[in-house]
């Protein structure tokens, strides 16, 4: 099938920079959705979710927008979905950020800070050390940099759903994939050709 | 480990890049697009544009250059220049901008910079600083405005210190004496920020050689380094100072 004709939505929750997430899938030439109404999103092929700033604020977005609802259900159906950054981090069960507030409780553990001693936010270029054979990473060498900013990482209590680690400090969970839903607190869409790549890998597993 | 970042930094005035040693000898260099493919193919870690216009009008085309260059490019982009209000810099990031560097409204009204880090989120806001040695051999310095025109009485490092208290994210450095020069940053100025400060820095102005941005981010401690003129010139590609500096022993992507 053509790719101009996948449903893909990006997830608009009034937060976050989601124009760089569609100019990333535009340029791998499909038609993305920016959208903030639920039915398009359950009607899409693939859904990308988005984050950026503290993941407090976030959880508020999506909870007062029902996009909150809307994630766990995706997810509960094994629909592909592909959560970014702080979108990454309202997947676990609590953050740490301003204070502690619950998350998503997706994947059960929490989102803690980044050691004190280096520079925060972590930002720039890291390697990500890849802990699974898995298609997404077909084209992308093990240890391959990607963008990274942050102050806050998830600390699944399943190690098994760890796909990728970063050394920053220490090493952290930099990658999630469980059945059809891939997270990475990297920035794809900011990370050049291993970046695209990684998307396009995505779409071309979850809806070839 | 995090690698060190190379940033190239466009200079833009009504939809062109500019680039000259004033700002009375201006030549056209080219379209911020075309030219933001080059150094994104190069292998740069990240972009600034400079809007040095700065006026209205100026800012609407800074505008659709940004759009335009988000399409294009997949990698961080930071844009400063004449960023006055929330709205402003709520214009760029919604463009595609990652980031926006604050300086002359900073030191004007520095809650600016609380109120766009809880809007934004910190990490998108980058305070630009021109530092301005007060006294040859001391380690202080004053902050200048408007271009770097503006003297302030302000001292640089107490500035930056309550800026990232307030909420900058990153700290953009730009020594007032070693720019334009091309003999070399400032890495007393460098090193004193980036040890004060929790957040990274980017050392700018002066960059003449190779050895140059190495010392920045050894001796200066820089985490990433910005430059004009080597990379418009075409004096050293990104690739060359990658291979050159990961050589003397600094992460970099390569």
């Amino acid at each position: 099938m053509n790719k101009a004709s996948k449903r893909i939505a990006v997830i608009d929750y009034g937060a976050g920079n989601l124009g760089s997430v569609a100019n990333a899938l535009t340029k791998l030439g499909y038609r993305p959705t920016v959208t903030a109404d639920p039915s398009e999103v359950f009607k899409a092929d693939a859904v990308f979710f988005p984050g950026v700033g503290d993941a407090g604020d976030t959880m508020r977005s999506l909870e007062s927008s029902g996009m909150a609802q809307v994630v766990k259900e995706l997810v509960g159906m094994k629909r592909p979905l592909f959560a970014i950054c702080v979108g990454l981090q309202v997947l676990l069960s609590a953050t740490e950020e301003s204070g502690e507030h619950d998350c998503l409780d997706i994947i059960p553990g929490r989102v803690r800070k980044l050691p004190q001693g280096l520079k925060i936010p972590h930002m720039g270029w890291n390697q990500v050390r890849q802990l699974k054979t898995h298609p997404i990473f077909t084209g992308i060498d093990d240890n391959a940099n990607f963008y990274f900013v942050h102050s806050y990482y998830a600390d699944p209590r399943d190690r098994t759903v760890v796909a990728g680690v970063t050394e920053y400090g220490i090493e952290f969970c930099s990658m999630i994939i469980r059945d059809n839903l891939v997270a990475t607190q990297f920035h794809p869409e900011k990370s050049g050709e291993a970046g695209l790549t990684m998307y396009s890998n995505f779409l071309e597993i979850v809806c070839p | 480990m995090l690698t060190k970042r190379i940033i190239p930094c466009l200079d833009v005035t009504g939809g062109r890049v500019v680039k000259g040693t004033s700002f009375t000898n201006l030549r056209d260099a080219g379209d911020p697009v075309e030219q933001a493919d080059f150094y994104y193919r190069e292998g740069a870690d990240e972009l600034v544009f400079l809007d040095i216009g700065a006026t209205p009008e100026a800012r609407d085309t800074m505008v659709h250059v940004v759009e335009q260059v988000a399409r294009q490019v997949f990698m961080p982009l930071c844009v400063g220049g004449g960023l006055r209000s929330i709205s402003d810099m709520r214009r760029m990031l919604q463009a595609g901008a990652d980031k926006v560097s604050v300086n002359t409204a900073a030191v004007q009204e520095p809650q600016l910079l609380k109120e766009s880090a809880a809007v934004f989120g910190r990490q998108c806001i980058v305070l630009a600083v021109d530092a301005k040695r007060r006294e040859k051999g001391k380690l202080s310095w004053e902050v200048c405005t408007h271009g770097g025109r503006k003297p302030t009485g302000i001292d640089a490092l107490a500035w930056i210190k309550q800026a990232v208290d307030l909420g900058a994210g990153e700290i953009l450095l730009t020594s007032w004496d070693a720019d334009g020069h091309r003999a070399g940053y400032d890495n007393e100025l460098n090193r004193a920020v980036s040890e004060m400060v929790s957040v990274p820095v980017i050392a700018s102005g002066g960059a003449g050689t190779l050895e140059h941005l190495y010392d920045a981010l050894s001796i200066g401690k820089a985490d990433a380094v910005l430059a004009a003129s080597i990379f418009h010139y075409r004096e050293y590609s990104i690739k060359e100072v990658k291979e050159y500096l990961a050589g003397r022993g600094i992460p970099v992507r390569q």
